[in-house]
């Protein structure tokens, strides 16, 4: 970090909060400083200057002045809004997701390039995506990865032993998959088909573009889907707040239904 | 607390305490108001506190349009000059206000209690949208216009309404998102200036 008083970055907008009448308290996910608390004056008044330059999920490129709790925001100039994903629902509903999995997961000023680049390029790719779900699965398996979680998928987690190609078990809390014998008796662990096991040794060791070549059924998509939810909910001890509001709409069944008329 | 708690006298420090808690009161200005008021008549403080009391005790959610209101329907739901077809959804009852100033509109409201905020754990049951949906299905109105704010909640909130709504026939209208007056096109963001382009208009 730069110890002059006011210093520029590039940040994504992944949190923020009405503060005091018209200014915004952001949390911004930069490239060098890593997640910082910022101040936006007046940029909820219309005609601001910042206003539409830090709105949630927006890559901005922007000049901060050191204040003595929190820094202030003077300039700012989006690079990108991802257009696409603000037009959209379901993907928007995908960005908020990213943005709290982002936000739990990082420690404040603890400078993460790597993950920043891989947030930065997940944006972009749902900007031009129609369905987030795969998108979202392989940022989490790389965000657990990068992060010290990645899961174990080649030896059983608990005595060793190389899996067999044969329905295995997994366990957020042994960190990885179990063999036949291990899984059995671990209440925690549910069971986890070859392919799901393929597909995210796969995942783990390829960019996104050959990622997304791969060809799932729904059965799969919904088994990773499980896994990783609840891979996730283990290691953060708590349900994410996004995931309800995704689930409405991806479920289709949207819960306040006309009344009969 | 406050620093001078020992020194003055206890029914100035709770009431210095009070103003204290109000949006955009610091210290200095709660302790002006507060000796403003000792100097003033009796008559003055006694009004002032009872128009405080009776803000909380008189005032209920208008039964239509759920903004609120001391009379039951409201003021608005209850002219018989505006337009009954058209209702026009916003955030918070505060937003009711500058769209009158406009005079604009003359058709009815209805007031969501908040915005569908994912990251806060605000779901659609938390707001009043199901009442919108009751209030469509037994009254005849022609178009509901989304008033949210343009931020990336309130759009995910139209966006949600807009869906529920559009089986029902109805057409449904989402105010112009664009450059405000007064501003500066050095300043605006790709997104207004999009929107903005894609709503131009002829001039006339």
């Amino acid at each position: 970090m730069t110890s002059s008083r006011v210093y520029q970055t590039a940040g994504i907008i992944i949190k923020r909060h009405k503060f005091g009448e018209a200014d915004r308290l952001l949390t911004l996910f930069t490239s060098d400083c890593g997640k910082v608390r910022a101040i936006a004056k007046g940029a909820m008044r219309p005609g601001s200057k910042l206003g539409g330059h830090v709105e949630l999920l927006t890559h901005s490129q922007m000049m901060l002045a050191r204040g003595r709790n929190l820094d202030i925001i003077t300039q700012a100039q989006a690079i990108d809004n991802f257009l696409p994903i603000r037009d959209s629902l379901e993907l928007m509903s995908c960005g908020f997701y990213l943005s709290e999995l982002v936000d739990t997961f990082t420690e404040e000023n603890v400078a993460d390039r790597e993950l920043f680049d891989l947030f930065l390029n997940t944006l972009l790719e749902l900007a031009e995506a129609k369905d987030g779900e795969r998108i979202l699965r392989y940022f989490e398996l790389r965000l657990l990865s990068h992060l010290g979680y990645r899961p174990q998928l080649q030896k059983c987690a608990n005595c060793g032993k190389l899996l067999l190609p044969e329905v295995n078990y997994f366990s957020p809390a042994q960190g990885g998959a179990l063999c036949r014998n291990c899984g059995y008796p671990d209440m925690g662990a549910r069971t986890i088909s070859i392919n799901a096991l393929k597909v995210l040794r796969f995942w783990l060791r390829c960019d996104f573009a050959t990622a997304s070549r791969v060809k799932l059924s729904t059965e799969l998509t919904g088994e990773i889907k499980g896994l990783m939810r609840e891979n996730i909910r283990y290691i953060l001890e708590k349900q994410l707040k996004s995931i309800e509001w995704m689930d409405t709409l991806a479920n289709g069944n949207l819960t306040l239904e006309a009344p009969p008329s | 607390m406050n620093p001078d708690f020992f020194t003055t006298a206890r029914p100035i420090s709770r009431l210095i305490e009070e103003f204290n808690k109000l949006p955009g009161v610091g210290l200095k200005t709660a302790q002006r108001l507060t000796y403003h008021l000792l100097q003033a008549t009796p008559e003055k403080s006694r009004d002032l506190a009872e128009a405080i009391i009776a803000l909380k005790q008189n005032l209920h959610l208008c039964s239509v349009c759920l903004n609120i209101t001391d009379s039951d329907p409201c003021g608005i739901c209850s002219d018989a000059t505006r337009d009954r077809t058209k209702v026009c959804v916003v955030e918070e009852p505060i937003d009711i206000i500058p769209l009158e100033r406009t005079r604009k509109f003359r058709g009815l409201y209805h007031v969501l209690h908040g915005v569908i905020s994912p990251s806060d754990g605000i779901k659609p049951e938390d707001l009043r949208i199901r009442d919108l949906l009751v209030r469509l299905g037994s009254a005849a109105v022609t178009e509901v216009i989304l008033a949210t704010n343009p931020n990336v909640e309130g759009e995910a909130t139209s966006m949600y309404i807009q869906r529920l709504i559009s089986p029902l026939g109805i057409r449904v209208t989402r105010l112009a998102r664009g450059l405000p007056f007064g501003g500066d096109l050095e300043y605006a963001d790709d997104v207004t200036l999009s929107r903005a382009l894609e709503g131009r208009q002829e001039m006339y």
